[in-house]
């Protein structure tokens, strides 16, 4: 048993940012434990995205072709995944923490026998490998002691997909044996809900609400805010779960990603999920009456206080600046 | 229908998290537990699909005696029996091993359907429901927001990434992880709250289900996050804080 297995997801056709994370991920616990990195692309053709990872510093790529792989399904890639897993006998096996790989990864680390280290954020000597636990409040350090291979997903954002060099690998085929009986779900066809008419990836200011606003009827407060900055307004997951603004505000994993000039969070506690969203803002503010609520790891500036206090003030102040 | 609904208890969310001694999770002694979100949101769903089509609904939840709260919780909520896998070493038990609990519980109910929330809010693994649906044998799919009943199973609506969704079917029995927000969440009535202490709730020990305690990934210490920015904290009253970020939007971000 040897290697490090990296599975690098299409994209479009492309190879998708956060999958360099995870090879970024792999080369660095390779450089650790002195092992090779193999990265696996998988799908019906997967000539192009082979030939995309070929080019980059991987001691080889593995391709994994099936007309059943043309569409993801659990089915067809544990199958697949676990005889290539069965063949190879990696140490590790990484992956990118993707909503496809959450689908589908914890069932295949099963059928192995291990667990998955899910949604890593560092890893350290040992191997060691850092997530966070009780939605960002504290970190975790796990270790592996299984005997079959150690199962790790990496965090979006957590490494460098910039960290990669260039490389020429060769590239290797491998022929998974699937039948169609084995897929037992049927997935449709990806749509969005209704149109977007609210584009918050383009603003420039942000104010961003989140459960500390306690009901639907303080939300003007915060749009207050908003219209005296001019800025877009914003929410975490639980506002528009409650149905309190539509789901095209929500910033987030499962909502739109933005980066604006200054990104306000206001009563927004910072769960992994919001914060994987919005912390690429050129410059976050939070106001939150817990001192320890993850946002402020994150902020710039901070204020530790209550909200319905703040921000009439901030609306106050912020109208008699622009006077 | 037959729905089993496994469900977990975790720390209040506003609840203060201290490390305990040993560093290794944090101090009990004085937390409020409540019901895990996405995991009140599956109960929410089973409720509504025996609503629609009969049947009936169980609740599964692992853990020590004060677990059954939670599970009078949901009971109350309109769930009809519970199991209560009574177990005070599920911190030695890596998520494989929880599952292993959870689905030997749940083989001999032949359930049509086994529901879990997304992911819990406190160890957040959110691998609980895709290893039950892989220990049972189950089709799955995960991140469901809602669920629809058809002559051939059922149609799902998945959330993907970036406000995109995709509709699956499967056949039953399966098993899926419901993702917070897709229904609204029913509160228990005073007569829920009555008829809840008259619900069955099955105690079996892990013992009795013949999984022992393993674990091939450890949770070898916790610790606060580091931060990775210097954040300007401004104090004063509510006013003065206010002043002095205007003062630093203007002056040092110059975005106002």
């Amino acid at each position: 048993m040897s290697g490090i297995l990296v599975a690098l997801e299409d994209r479009d056709g492309r190879i998708g940012r956060i999958s360099w994370e995870a090879l970024a991920a792999a080369r660095q616990l390779s450089s650790m434990v002195s092992q090779p990195v193999h990265a696996v692309v998988f799908g019906a053709d997967t000539s192009a995205i082979a030939t995309e990872a070929a080019a980059r510093a991987v001691n080889s790529v593995l391709r994994v072709d099936h007309a059943l792989l043309k569409t993801y399904t659990s089915d067809g890639y544990t199958h697949a995944l676990e005889q290539l897993i069965r063949a190879r006998q990696p140490d590790y096996v990484i992956f990118p923490h993707t909503y496809q790989v959450r689908d589908f990864a914890p069932a295949l680390a099963a059928r192995l026998g291990e667990s998955l280290i899910g949604d890593v954020t560092s890893i350290g000597d040992g191997p060691i490998f850092t997530r966070q636990l009780m939605q960002g409040r504290l970190t975790g350090a796990y270790r592996h002691s299984g005997s079959g291979p150690c199962f790790v997903s990496v965090q979006s954002g957590a490494f460098r997909s910039d960290s990669v060099p260039s490389g020429a690998a060769p590239i290797e085929s491998f022929a998974p044996a699937l039948d169609a009986a084995q897929i037992r779900t049927r997935p449709g066809e990806p749509f969005r809900a209704a149109a977007q008419t609210v584009d918050l990836s383009s603003a420039q200011l942000i104010v961003s609400v989140g459960r500390g606003i306690k009901e639907a009827d303080n939300l003007p407060l915060v749009q207050e805010l908003a219209t005296a900055l001019g800025a877009e307004l914003g929410a975490s997951r639980p506002i528009c779960d409650n149905g309190w603004l539509p789901m095209e505000r929500q910033v987030g994993s499962s909502g739109q990603t933005v980066a604006p000039k200054v990104y306000f969070a206001v009563g927004i506690s910072g769960a992994i999920q919001h914060l994987v969203g919005m912390k690429g803002s050129q410059c976050i503010v939070a106001i939150n009456k817990d001192p320890d609520a993850p946002i402020f790891e994150v902020a710039d500036y901070g204020i530790v206080g209550d909200l319905f206090e703040v921000v009439p003030a901030l609306t106050a102040a912020v109208k008699a600046a622009k006077q | 229908m037959k729905i089993v609904v496994a469900i977990k208890q975790v720390p209040e969310r506003d609840a203060p998290v201290r490390i305990d001694a040993v560093g290794r999770w944090i101090e009990e002694a004085d937390l409020q537990w409540a019901l895990n979100e996405s995991d009140a949101y599956a109960l929410e769903e089973a409720l509504q699909l025996k609503e629609q089509h009969g049947g009936e609904v169980v609740v599964l939840s692992a853990g020590r005696e004060r677990v059954g709260s939670t599970i009078r919780e949901a009971l109350a909520k309109g769930a009809d029996r519970a199991i209560h896998i009574d177990c005070d070493d599920l911190g030695q038990r890596d998520a494989l091993a929880v599952a292993r609990l959870l689905s030997a519980a749940i083989q001999p109910e032949s359930p049509d359907l086994v529901l879990t929330g997304l992911q819990s809010d406190d160890l957040g693994y959110g691998q609980t429901g895709v290893i039950l649906a892989e220990l049972l044998g189950l089709p799955h799919a995960s991140l469901i927001l809602h669920v629809e009943k058809s002559d051939t199973g059922i149609t799902v609506k998945r959330e993907l990434e970036e406000g995109w969704f995709q509709n699956i079917e499967l056949p039953l029995p399966a098993a899926l992880t419901i993702q917070s927000g897709g229904a609204k969440l029913r509160y228990a009535t005073l007569m829920g709250i009555k008829r809840a202490k008259t619900k069955e709730i099955r105690r079996v020990t892990a013992a009795e289900l013949g999984i022992a305690a393993q674990a091939s990934v450890t949770l070898d210490r916790i610790a606060l996050p580091q931060k990775q920015k210097t954040t300007q904290i401004l104090t004063g009253t509510a006013q003065e804080a206010a002043a002095a970020l205007v003062e630093k939007l203007k002056f040092e971000v110059r975005a106002l």
